[in-house]
């Protein structure tokens, strides 16, 4: 692998806003313009605008297509409708997480899948070994696609001064084709990684800095700010989405993560479904659970997890969360341990762990 | 552009020393090292009475980002601890030279402050 960190189409333009540009995934990205802080609250207030270009893409086309989407992810996609979108795991045979994706259905036999940026080119190669018979080709379109997300209130309103698209009948993960600032042939689907209502904008790479320009411009008198990879974070957590790499992993499965919902048993065969079957019948060893603290300082990924003097779990994920204005996270934990007994250690000091099953915001 | 004033001296660490008329210390963090941090959350600071020796940890600063040790430009007794950072720990944000004071102390040897930084010199690190 490389050291030479990539940059996405919109490097200049985070240059010129003033972005802190940190290495992320193999690419150089804005972790912050204003503030985590001011970032977060301008998303969940009223918008904001993220490059989240360095997600892969790739396309799969061919007969066999939903077929052999089928046998490869959790979720079921021969049911999918085009022009739709649905979440999905995609596993090992032992159960544990290849990655996490959202796959668009663009016809009866083409789909696109939005893949983590760390995983890409290990998930492409885990397709093509899965292709076998099936008449499918998988195709790397990760070069092609700039990616913005346009998250809060104000969303709909923004975009809707800069395309002809008709946003407002437009239903949650569902998406359409179509000009977006002037640049034709973009994907806008309503879906997003933040809790806040909004849209994520496949733009084809060449006009994705205009396009990120013209939306920035047009927001500006509503608030729009352009957000960083620190707030992105943050808002995530507080809307209890997982990324992959913290509450998702090769170690950690959807069954543990709670996310059994992306797991279609109905279907008779998909890789990882003994495993998985096993795990929902017989139990899981240690699940994702989400918690805020009463305290000021931050759970950071790695803390330990006690319950009494026994270490019974780890931290997988820690910010502040701006709407509560507490530190919140998730932490993986032995399972059947009482939750009110369950504590971390911070730098020494042991902080008890609020848990709490429904997302911080909503 | 980070703000450096002339008057106080520095560490390689991103803190700030200011001598006092009576000729003890006060010592915070740097416009550099707050811009780096990021928004500030939390603070962690020594009990006064605490006796330090210079590059021991006083104490933590904890961002959205990251936590960070604080270490002592000097050696000394603290004597003083801005309280008020508890609940407004992004004054560090804000004013980093001013109210974001963290510590005071009582110096063990003036000749310390000659291995300080001067405001140019650390200007030149950044």
């Amino acid at each position: 692998m490389s050291d030479e960190l990539s940059r996405t189409p919109l490097y200049d333009l985070h240059v010129e806003l003033g972005a802190r540009m940190v290495p992320f995934a193999g690419w150089e990205m804005p972790v912050q313009y204003s503030g985590i802080i001011e970032e977060h609250l301008a998303v969940r207030n009223k918008a904001g605008l993220f490059d989240v270009s360095h997600m892969g893409e790739a396309r799969v086309r061919g007969k066999d297509a939903a077929a052999f989407l089928d046998a490869v992810m959790t979720n079921e996609f021969s049911s999918l409708q085009p022009n739709r979108a649905r979440y999905t795991i995609m596993c090992y045979p032992d159960g544990g997480c290849v990655d996490d994706l959202i796959i668009y259905r663009m016809s009866q036999d083409e789909f696109l899948i939005c893949l983590n940026a760390s995983n890409a080119a290990k998930d492409i190669a885990w397709m093509k070994s899965q292709v076998g018979n099936w008449d499918v080709q998988i195709i790397d379109e990760c070069s092609q696609w700039a990616q913005l997300a346009l998250q809060g209130p104000f969303a709909e309103k923004i975009l809707s001064s800069l395309t002809n698209l008709k946003l407002d009948t437009l239903k949650r993960f569902a998406f359409i084709m179509g000009e977006v600032a002037g640049a034709p042939n973009c994907i806008v689907a309503r879906t997003g990684y933040t809790g806040s209502p909004g849209f994520e904008i496949y733009v084809p790479a060449a006009q994705g800095s205009a396009v990120a320009r013209a939306i920035l411009a047009k927001g500006k008198p509503d608030g729009l700010l352009p957000i960083g990879l620190g707030a992105r974070d943050s808002l995530r957590l507080e809307a209890g989405y997982p990324l992959y790499g913290h509450e998702l992993s090769e170690k950690i499965s959807p069954i543990q993560a709670g996310l059994s919902w992306t797991v279609k048993f109905s279907k008779p065969q998909f890789i990882g479904r003994d495993s998985l079957l096993r795990q929902t019948e017989m139990g899981v060893s240690s699940t994702v659970v989400m918690f805020s603290l009463n305290d000021r300082r931050i759970a950071r990924p790695g803390a330990t997890v006690f319950s009494g003097d026994q270490a019974v779990g780890e931290i997988l994920s820690g910010t502040l969360s701006p709407v509560l204005n507490k530190p919140i996270g998730t932490a993986l934990v032995a399972s059947g341990i009482n939750p009110e007994t369950l504590t971390v250690d911070i730098r020494g000091t042991r902080l008890p762990l609020q848990i709490t099953q429904n997302p911080f915001f909503k | 552009m980070s703000n450096v004033p002339s008057n106080l001296h520095y560490t390689k660490d991103h803190e700030w020393v200011k001598v006092e008329a009576d000729g003890t210390v006060t010592v915070g963090i740097t416009d550099y090292a707050q811009a780096a941090l990021g928004d500030v959350t939390f603070i962690d600071l020594p009990k006064v009475g605490k006796q330090l020796e210079s590059a021991d940890v006083f104490g933590t600063v904890e961002s959205v980002k990251a936590a960070s040790d604080l270490y002592s430009p000097v050696s000394g007794e603290v004597i003083a601890i801005n309280s008020s950072l508890n609940n407004t720990p992004d004054l560090v944000n804000r004013e980093p030279y001013e109210k974001a004071w963290m510590i005071k102390i009582k110096l063990k040897s003036a000749a310390e402050l000659d291995k300080l930084l001067d405001s140019s010199s650390y200007q030149s690190l950044l």
